[in-house]
């Protein structure tokens, strides 16, 4: 067992843990943040995708001890408020979702991607999200809401010039 | 022609996994329900006698159908608040949010003023479960009769205030309106201070599909907002105060049995450890301490020989149990007199087609939460079958139904998978022990070992032509797949088409389409053989030899939307195919461009042509047809489960492949509104003409014809 410090969502929080625990499992059963979701245990599925400093990460595989002095990222700490994220409004307007579970992961590793490249194209996409799993089949909507949320910012950040 | 009807639906039998007695049903009684629920409008529809004993047992057997009557209820309270229970379960096919379009069109109330309470053996009616694509023809159905008494009962009351005539009142917007008195009163305002009770009657007036406004259009996920925020709570995300988690000793093989057990070290861990029987497991205060405690229990273990996935179509065929279907006896048609008319056929042709098991691997895999209260268990689990389930548990606790309550919320996905109740019997024998809540969430490969598969079969075709492309004798051998869908649609004099059970080596059951996919897969495929062999055009054939309206409207639809007959380029290849199940009526058209150098096929474009009567919700109908492309691709293309001697050899996510982004191809859909029938559901017909458009485009690009699912798991062999 460890004293490990998390930054989650800006939040401070101190576990006792063994440090090999998988940062889900802490995400999930010691701070209740149960947004990101386990799929598959081994990186393969992305539903427990998070932003690690701003870069999309399979929690389920990061050990809870690599990660005390980072910025973590959790679907719960995307919206402002009551301000929802551009990439989840997006996923909201297009229906790109049919059971949601990995929803999460697929907003997270979007929102990773724009972060990178702001206008993507359907490859790009695709490449860059084939790590992430929908098993109800919603791909193309998918594809169509990250397009979607990349066109508000890339009109945000146009208005915000003029300015 | 086969006969489609609502009022007749058999259970089919690869349900295998239902073979749980049905539960009995245990009513919460109205007086109760105001006393819950505070005072109001309380609509319910009543079950009729003769179904209330189909429920209780007989509906298992092999012909019997399901209830007919499907009961439900509405409530509208003091606040105008809308509440509906329906033992429905939502995973994702958004009946959620479709049911709740049925009920603001026909009460006339905004769809946010609508709360649904599903599966929840307390607070709902007792409901079979969610499979078959029976939410829209059943409950949609229903719920629209129960909010249509609940608007004329508005009405009434609004009259009887006003002592005006109720032919001048109009219901909208959650008011009633007078307008030749230009008044009007809130729903909120008429129920205050009420208890009444109204049942449906047959004359409650429904409104016609033709004047929907709210059904009809489309309708994203009720509570979307809950998803993309990560508030929404699955199965597996539930918690309790003082809850532990837990984690079961898995056997080595299938069949294994315990012939030896030490738990001592495990125990020494703090962790509760059970022994019962076959059932060893243990529960800690967290999934790690359960793991390690599991991990340090030793077993032996006593296993018996068991096949292998390489001998598994040989072995399908020689293991049938003719007499002795677990659901009675094999599924056989025979018409006119099929060994003459091979006799006499100018051409005939024989064919063998073959399926594998696949997982349904839904996201989130199987989990329950488990409290004891004294005698009294409650489970939150992701079922289809929250009451089949709360049978399971009564059964394996010995305790009477009416102490058990399940719960179901909305779960990660099931696609027929998630049927049965293994992992709440698992969490609360643990809680049992522990006295404590447990929570069990499988890991990805107990849900690929431990569930059950879609069943592998073996398919047997012959038929006979004329020269001019008439079909005169279809004989088709189905073993263990299963006979949803087994019989042909195509006008042919002569019949014999047989389901055989089998003794699966794998523990099989329900997966979405059921068998449609296999024996649509034979049949479709078998079609563009014969096509070709009498040299037409495969669209053509199909068409000759098709008289349902319904089918020829949709193949003919895909077709020009696809451009059927375009010239192909190089390693380009175009096929279709096509059915009807669960009452829609699907065409799909695929192309594929395979590389002769590499093996590999690509799927390019699938155009979809479906029709399932009046549409309630066209956007989430096309992302249920899309879905079901999406995942029709992975049992179509490289899905298979592989064992050996009871053991499971690919039951990872990292070795068994499933669709993901770059499979998809281009998806287009057409949809066909039909507003004069009614709706019928739309979750798995979709599916079952994607494999033999494929495997017929394959053909078409290459001449090489393939009769296995999945077609091409390690790309086309060229050699």
């Amino acid at each position: 067992m460890a004293t490990i410090r998390l930054t989650v969502n800006g939040r401070p929080y101190t576990v006792d843990i063994d440090p090999q625990t998988s940062l889900l499992s802490v995400l999930r059963e010691q701070l209740d943040l149960t947004g990101s979701k386990y799929g598959c245990g081994e990186g393969q599925c992305g539903a427990c995708t998070v932003l690690i400093d701003g870069k999309a990460q399979r929690s389920c595989i990061t050990r809870v001890s690599a990660v005390s002095q980072k910025q973590i990222t959790t679907i719960e700490g995307l919206a402002n408020g009551e301000h929802l994220h551009p990439v989840q409004e997006a996923f909201l307007e297009t229906g790109a979702m049919q059971c949601g579970y990995c929803t999460s992961g697929m907003i997270m590793s979007a929102v990773a991607l724009l972060q990178r490249n702001s206008s993507p194209n359907e490859s790009e996409i695709t490449g860059f999200m084939d790590g992430n799993i929908c098993r109800c089949g919603t791909y193309p909507r998918i594809v169509s809401a990250i397009q979607k949320a990349a066109k508000v910012a890339t009109a945000a950040v146009g208005k915000g010039a003029g300015r | 022609m086969i006969e489609k009807t609502h009022a007749q639906f058999p259970l089919e039998p690869e349900r295998y996994e239902l073979a749980a007695a049905a539960p009995y049903r245990f009513d919460l009684g109205r007086r109760e329900f105001f006393k819950f629920l505070g005072a109001g409008l309380l609509v319910v529809s009543v079950l009729k006698p003769a179904v209330v004993a189909q429920e209780s047992g007989g509906a298992r057997r092999r012909g019997d159908s399901l209830p007919k009557e499907i009961d439900a209820w509405l409530h509208i309270g003091e606040s105008g608040r809308v509440t509906v229970y329906t033992g429905k379960a939502e995973m994702g096919q958004n009946i959620r949010t479709s049911l709740s379009q049925a009920v603001a069109e026909e009460l006339h109330v905004p769809i946010e003023k609508i709360e649904m309470v599903m599966g929840d053996t307390q607070l709902t009616p007792f409901d079979m479960g969610t499979f078959g694509s029976r939410t829209t023809p059943t409950m949609n159905l229903q719920l629209r009769k129960v909010a249509a008494a609940a608007r004329e009962m508005m009405i009434g009351l609004a009259a009887a205030q006003w002592q005006s005539d109720r032919q001048h009142l109009v219901a909208a917007d959650g008011k009633v309106t007078d307008s030749q008195n230009k008044r009007s009163v809130e729903y909120a305002e008429l129920t205050k201070g009420q208890q009444l009770t109204q049942t449906v009657t047959p004359d409650t007036p429904l409104i016609p599909a033709t004047n929907w406004k709210v059904a009809g259009q489309s309708a994203f996920k009720v509570d979307g907002r809950d998803f993309v925020t990560g508030k929404h709570r699955y199965p597996s995300d539930q918690k309790l105060p003082d809850m532990l988690y837990g984690k079961v000793l898995r056997p080595p093989s299938f069949g294994a049995t315990l012939l030896s057990v030490d738990t001592q070290k495990a125990e020494q861990m703090g962790a509760t450890v059970v022994h019962d029987g076959n059932f060893v497991g243990a529960a800690a205060a967290s999934t790690e301490l359960a793991a390690a405690a599991v991990a340090a229990i030793h077993a032996e273990w006593k296993s018996d020989p068991q096949p292998s996935s390489k001998e598994l179509f040989d072995y399908l065929r020689k293991n049938t149990v003719e007499g002795k279907d677990p659901t009675g006896d094999g599924d056989r048609y025979d018409v006119g007199a099929v060994d003459q008319a091979f006799g006499v056929a100018d051409r005939r042709l024989q064919q063998t087609y073959t399926v594998s098991y696949i997982a349904h691997t839904p996201l989130e895999p199987r989990a329950a939460l488990a409290k004891w209260d004294g005698d009294n268990l409650t489970v939150w689990t992701g079922t289809q079958r929250p009451f089949g389930v709360r049978g399971q548990l009564a059964e394996a606790f010995r305790i009477p139904e009416d102490q058990v309550r399940v719960l179901m919320p909305d779960t990660g996905s099931g696609y027929g998978g998630k049927h049965t109740g293994e992992t709440a019997i698992e969490a609360s024998r643990l809680a049992r022990a522990a006295k404590r809540p447990v929570k069990l969430v499988w890991t990805r490969e107990e849900e690929f070992t431990w569930a059950y598969f879609r069943p592998a079969g073996v398919i047997d075709v012959t038929s006979g032509v004329r020269r001019d492309g008439t079909i005169t004798a279809w004989e088709f051998h189905n073993y263990n797949s299963g006979s949803a869908g087994i019989r042909t649609y195509y006008e042919i004099p002569n019949q014999r088409i047989v389901f055989h059970a089998v003794n699966s080596p794998l523990r099989q059951g329900s997966y979405r389409a059921l068998a449609a996919t296999a024996n649509h897969f034979a049949r479709e495929s078998h079609m563009d053989e014969i096509a070709h062999a009498v040299k037409m055009d495969p669209l053509e054939f199909r068409l000759k030899n098709l008289k349902d309206a319904r089918l020829r409207a949709v193949f003919e639809a895909a077709a020009k939307r696809f451009g059927w007959g375009k010239t192909k380029a190089a390693g380009q290849g175009f096929g279709m195919g096509g059915g009807y199940e669960k009452l829609g009526n699907i065409a799909t058209f695929a192309e594929v461009h395979v590389d002769r150098q590499s093996g590999d096929v690509k799927v390019v474009r699938v155009v979809s042509a479906f029709e399932c009567g009046a549409i309630v919700n066209p956007d989430g109908l096309r992302n249920q047809i899309e879905g079901s492309n999406v995942q029709g691709l992975g049992g179509a293309l490289f899905e298979a489960i592989e064992f050996d001697n009871g053991k499971i050899l690919n039951g990872r996510m990292s070795q068994y492949r499933v669709p993901r982004f770059s499979d998809v191809p281009v998806l287009e859909t057409v949809l066909l509104d039909r507003k004069d029938i009614p709706s019928v559901g739309a979750g798995e017909c979709p599916m079952i003409g994607l494999a033999p458009a494929i495997a017929n485009a394959i053909f078409d690009a290459t001449g090489v014809r393939l009769r296995s699912l999945p077609l091409v798991p390690n790309g086309l062999k060229t050699s």
